[in-house]
């Protein structure tokens, strides 16, 4: 059989925006010796067409007759005097290649037929490079070590395709017979993750039923019992010292974060920390759901893949709840290293927090966008303790019937695998993601990292959410973190499972039973399904072109039963395996941090302080991000990301309509603030909640119908202090959500976010807690935006002023931290977001923005500059408590609660009559003047800048090419 | 006629079918959803309708380029049949992912005569900022021929797409499509004026948003009419007191009117 190689290129006159890029990324490197670079498309095609069938597949499919030139065979290095340096990118064999896969269906379309086909990108660098250069650049630039190769000039060969079959080995452990240190060992070289105490339950189990383990047992067991899918710290008993005083926990989670929604008890929350995802009620007809996963060890080895996959993956949780829900909004909060780090100081086996931004974005966008959800909400900070474990939040809200909300499995039902093949990749994603990362991990965990295809994801939910309405599946969840050993062990927990693994439809051959277990490949959903059921979904899986096939039923026997051709390679109680994990019990230690509050001088001018807030990483405009997400499809968005005049102001939440037929929407907003848990992590929660809260009282949504999820992303909790420090924030969960009446209906911890450098120091990220808020809008037309309307307009604040500069952003911009971190007085918080909503709801206030990071000042500037109107600020009014002197504390002080909002003239009165009793005061006009000019208690102006020199300040330092 | 037909054909990676066909409902059309496989087993099925709408997307992925999988399969099994339909005198809508189908299947420009062009004169490709950017445009009409568009109505929609740009082989395409007045739609801004970036926001050639073909009944463009069909779609709706009927709505109610009016 023939091979073809096809060589596709932008003819000249037609700009290579990839090579461009690349030009640009080899810059930003330091190596400015590249002069030029071109990329180029590979085809490879195995295939026994003749010539003129193949001059037609490269005319007519692979290139643009516009655009493009192409070349058959392998094209020489361009004649010149400049050195010419040939790289070629090829997918590791067994990788998913999308196109390749497409382009096969094209040849199948014009009647041909390829029996392989590969795809690779090609790249031509001019100018004198070494070959150390060289590898650098196809490092760090080009490939990914973790799914690619590289090979250079153009005689090496290109990796080949082919995969030898599998042999049937089962492999038998004798693990009764180990003693502490072998079974230490033993988990260690399986890269199990199970800690001593967990391998000498496992040992006493088979020692009790008096047999060898298989591997695929133990397998399983470290995949159940993995941090990821138990949370066994969080749901762990604990003993607090906290200041010297003890508390103490029998099941944290339970007492905190559960606890405050089991005591609100609100009749619409339907279903709360059972299923893939929180659900609750929506209107007469419909619910709506919320996830929000981390996917941050894969993404820091692969962050183009693995925030892709975080996406594609939590988009499978809302599929998975119910009997499976249509999603309709993506959020993605990110953490990011210094993206102005020297690469010389970015440690190894790390890569550079720009590379991972840039890859974190484009992944994220890519695998949203082709999904056709909307991408409305998110947020970015950066730290330079996130440098090697970037944290990547990706949330996904659903819709689903009210009648679909639960799914019920019996026993004789088919266990059926739909969407995507089984392959190697993400094995072990659910232990890797439990443990600390090092820097070797690059090597030996590339096999954790997972490759999306997206299109794959939307045929399988185009056609499950038909199953689901013909009402022919019976239970539907999603293989997530450790594959089908998940999915099917959950589902099946009470009945019971036989699964047939040679029946599992693999990418390519040679895939052991324990692999095609346990694999992490992407886009894969399994259902229970009737018998009598079986012919017409499979029908209509297949009618669109979506793979689905029986591996197994649902028994009544509670064991879980693996077979391999036949033979069983593994046996378990379902019992043991989900309840058998020991109880653990931890101590925590929290002792608040001796800090003291920096020494900045009083100033005459705040102009500089204002404009370096604004540009700095963590407030300045996430236009280049959010930009790239389609936040738009469905047509549902009513607020967007970006609103005011030339639609480039912050927005506070995001609201869509979920039905296009109906005015009634969700808002949907985060709060976090990193920089206060180093200080108070209790306060941190709080603040988080509150700020959720604020987000999304300020475009219009009902404050008695707010949902919360928690994400706790921590270093490694098995250290008392770090552990104190996350037993103090879900305290302030506890407690925000029952001030606010606002129950938590989903949550998802990823601890030990550690990195241990070659040179043996350790990075722990910061604590970081992030609160996603939803909530109804009873009617879109009735929503508000933060920018600035109408001059002539008066601007007050709602919300006490404190002295609260801890942690805030002044201070960053200072060098220091404080310790007056932000408190919430709750009952007061919930009483103004309550007004707040009453007033916005009664068209008395134009616009409102919620007072967060950088403060009052920040907060105006942006309501100006979003606007194009002036605001003139006289502080005299400005509610505040007595030690809250000072020009700095007013303008910066970060306290909790505030809203800054404008009222028409004509709407004076009947505001100020509803605000009684809420501390609130009038503090300027909105004018046509192009400036914010603030005035102080002093009646001193402190601020007066032009409205393009703050915008500018704001929206050029994250303008990224 | 009275009740208008439409069919708003779906792919794998075609995601803005739901919205467009609630946008063709909203103008008074009946409107049904059809997978690509089910139009390839039974073309016939174009005879009951006179509106086929190619949606936005990612029909395959992109793969290879945006449309060209989905208009490699037109192109392949589909070709008759959609002539014919154009022939009758019916309508053909491609929006975004749509309009990319339409160009790589060169049935627009769709310059007339008996035979259709071996190669593409006209092409989309990678924007010019390269990468993927949601914006909303201004769209001047630049034909008075083509029966989706009010001459004279300058409107506002937002574009979404990584691959926008749209090109021609020579100069002497561009001088045909001026001509023949093949230019549905052309970016400006909200005085009208051609500008650069991010007036036009990909780099289009002589800021070309739209096509049209020889009989005006085949329109594609870049932009996503059927997100702007409700007044809370406009990106700054909370500062406007009065709002016109939201400008997607225009094509679409076009389009229907069209078909009421010549069938």
């Amino acid at each position: 059989m023939k091979q073809w190689r096809f060589e596709i290129c932008n003819r000249s006159g037609f700009d290579d925006v990839h090579g461009q890029g690349v030009l640009e990324d080899i810059h930003e490197l330091g190596i400015k010796s590249v002069e030029s670079a071109c990329s180029a498309r590979v085809y490879l095609i195995e295939a026994d067409f003749d010539r003129d069938f193949a001059v037609g597949v490269v005319e007519e499919l692979l290139t643009d007759a516009v655009c493009d030139e192409y070349y058959i065979g392998r094209s020489d290095a361009p004649a010149g005097p400049m050195q010419a340096t040939i790289i070629e990118v090829h997918l590791k064999s067994g990788v998913t290649d999308p196109v390749a896969d497409s382009v096969a269906m094209a040849i199948a379309d014009m009647g041909g037929k390829a029996r392989t086909v590969r795809t690779a990108r090609k790249y031509i660098l001019l100018g004198t490079i070494s070959q150390s250069e060289a590898e650098t650049i196809a490092r760090r630039v080009l490939a990914n070590d973790c799914i690619e190769d590289v090979i250079y000039g153009t005689d090496a060969e290109p990796p080949s395709p082919h995969t030898s079959p599998y042999e049937l080995n089962v492999g038998r452990i004798p693990i009764a017979e180990l003693d502490d240190k072998g079974l230490v060992k033993l988990s260690k070289r399986r890269d199990l993750f199970l800690d001593l105490r967990e391998m000498q339950t496992i040992r006493d189990y088979y020692s009790e039923s008096g047999r060898e383990a298989t591997d695929v047992e133990l397998e399983t067991l470290a995949q159940t019992w993995s941090e990821h899918c138990v949370h066994k710290t969080l749901s762990s008993s604990i003993d607090l010292d906290f200041d010297g005083q003890q508390v103490h926990f029998d099941n944290l989670l339970k007492e905190t974060v559960f606890k405050a929604t089991k005591e609100l008890n609100k009749d619409w929350c339907i279903s709360v920390f059972a299923d893939n995802a929180g659900v609750v009620a929506f209107d007469e007809e419909d619910a709506i759901c919320f996830k929000v996963e981390t996917h941050n060890h894969p993404s820091a080895l692969d962050p183009y893949g693995g925030a892709a996959t975080g996406i594609g993956g939590v988009v499978r949780d809302p599929m998975g709840t119910g009997m499976g829900a249509k999603p309709i909004a993506n959020t993605d909060i990110f953490c990011f290293g210094n993206p102005d780090m020297k690469l010389d100081d970015v440690p190894k086996g790390v890569l550079h927090p720009r590379r991972i931004m840039k890859g974190v974005v484009a992944g994220v966008r890519d695998y949203g966008n082709r999904m056709g959800i909307p991408t409305v909400n998110g947020a970015v900070y950066f730290d330079d303790r996130y440098m090697a474990n970037p944290l990547v939040f990706c949330g996904n809200v659903g819709i689903l019937p009210n009648d679909k909300c639960f799914k019920n499995a019996e026993s004789g039902n088919l266990v059926m695998v739909v969407g995507g093949r089984t392959g190697r990749d993400g094995i072990h994603g659910a232990t890797f993601s439990s443990g600390q990362m090092t820097h070797e991990h690059e090597d030996i965990f590339s096999h954790a990292v997972q490759i999306g295809n997206p299109i794959v994801e939307k045929k399988m939910l185009d056609t499950l959410l038909a199953a689901r309405d013909a009402g022919l599946y019976e239970a539907i969840t999603d293989c997530g973190a450790g594959g089908l050993s998940s999915a099917v062990g959950e589902m099946g927990e009470k009945l019971g499972a036989e699964v047939d693994l040679e029946k599992v439809p693999l990418k390519y051959a040679g895939l052991n039973y324990t692999e095609i277990w346990i694999s992490e490949a992407q886009e894969r959903m399994v259902i229970a399904v009737k018998e009598e059921n079986l012919q017409a979904i499979s029908e209509l899986f297949a009618a669109e072109d979506v793979e689905s096939t029986v591996i197994g039923r649902f028994t009544g026997d509670r064991k879980l039963t693996l077979r391999y051709d036949g033979d069983v390679v593994g046996q378990l109680d379902m019992e043991f395996l989900h309840e058998g994990i020991c109880k653990y019990s931890r101590k925590a230690v929290w002792n608040a941090p001796k800090t003291t509050e920096p020494a900045i001088g009083a100033k005459d001018n705040y102009n500089e302080d204002l404009l370096a807030i604004l540009s700095s990483y963590n407030v300045a405009g996430k236009d280049w991000i959010i930009r790239q997400y389609d936040h738009e499809v469905q047509g549902g968005s009513v607020i967007k990301p970006l609103v005011g005049v030339n639609n480039d102001g912050p927005g506070d939440a995001a609201v869509i309509r979920p039905k296009l037929d109906s005015d009634r929407g969700i808002a949907i907003s985060c709060g976090m603030n990193p920089l206060y848990g180093d200080i108070d992590p209790y306060l941190m929660a709080l603040s988080g909640i509150d700020e959720a809260v604020r987000n999304i009282v300020s475009v219009g949504a009902r404050p008695d119908r707010i949902a919360l999820l928690d994400n706790f992303c921590w270093g490694d909790c098995r250290k008392p202090k770090t552990l104190g420090s996350l037993v103090r924030a879900a305290q302030g969960c506890f407690d925000g959500a029952m001030g606010f009446e606002a129950p938590f209906i989903s949550g998802k911890d990823s601890l030990n976010n550690e990195f241990l450098c070659d040179d043996g120091t350790t990075i722990a990220i910061p604590s970081t807690l992030l609160i996603s808020a939803f909530s109804i809008v009873d009617d879109v037309n009735t929503c508000i935006t933060m920018d600035a309307k109408e001059p002539g307009n008066v601007i007050f604040v709602v919300g006490l002023t404190r002295n609260e500069l801890g942690g805030s952003h002044y201070y960053k911009i200072h060098g220091a931290a404080g310790t007056n971190v932000p408190t919430v007085d709750i009952e007061t918080a919930a009483e103004t977001a309550r007004r707040i909503h009453e007033a916005i709801e009664r068209s008395l206030i134009v616009s409102c923005h919620d007072c967060s990071e950088g403060g009052l000042a920040v907060a105006l500037a942006e309501m100006a500059f979003a606007g194009g109107f002036g605001i003139e600020a006289d502080l005299r009014g400005l509610p505040c408590t007595d030690d809250c002197t000072g020009a700095e504390r007013e303008l910066f002080s970060e306290s909790n609660s505030r809203y800054v909002v404008e009222v028409e003239p004509a709407c004076y009165d009947a505001f100020a009559r509803l605000m009684l009793n809420i501390p609130f005061g009038q503090v300027g006009q909105v004018v046509h003047r192009q400036r914010l000019a603030i005035t102080t208690r002093q009646r001193k102006t402190v601020v007066d800048i032009e409205l393009d020199r703050l915008k500018d300040a704001w929206r050029k330092p994250l303008m990224l090419s | 006629m009275e009740q208008v037909k439409a069919l708003v054909l779906r792919a794998a990676g075609v995601n803005c079918d739901v919205e467009t066909a609630y946008a063709l409902q909203c103008a008074g059309a009946e409107v049904q959803r059809v997978h690509i496989n089910r139009m390839i087993e039974n073309p016939k099925m174009l005879d009951a309708c006179q509106i086929l709408v190619f949606p936005g997307g990612f029909s395959y992925g992109d793969d290879v380029a945006a449309g060209r999988i989905l208009a490699n399969q037109i192109v392949h099994h589909l070709a008759d049949s959609l002539g014919k339909f154009i022939d009758d005198g019916k309508l053909v809508l491609g929006i975004c992912n749509g309009f990319q189908v339409l160009v790589k299947a060169r049935i627009l420009p769709g310059f007339g005569g008996v035979e259709k062009p071996a190669a593409q004169p006209v092409s989309i490709t990678d924007n010019d900022s390269g990468k993927f950017e949601d914006r909303w445009i201004y769209l001047e009409p630049a034909t008075s021929r083509c029966v989706f568009i009010e001459p004279g109505r300058r409107i506002y929609l937002p574009v979404a797409h990584a691959e926008g740009k749209v090109v021609t082989s020579d100069e002497t395409i561009l001088e045909k499509l001026d001509a023949g007045e093949h230019v549905a739609f052309r970016y400006v801004d909200s005085q009208g004026c051609e500008g650069s970036f991010p007036v036009n926001p990909n780099g289009s050639v002589d800021s070309i948003a739209g096509l049209t073909d020889s009989t005006g009944r085949v329109l594609g463009l870049m932009p996503h009419p059927e997100r702007f069909v409700h007044p809370t779609q406009h990106p700054h709706w909370t500062r406007l007191k009065d709002q016109d009927a939201p400008d997607g709505m225009t094509i679409f109610t076009n389009a229907v009117n069209f078909v009421r009016q010549n069938f």
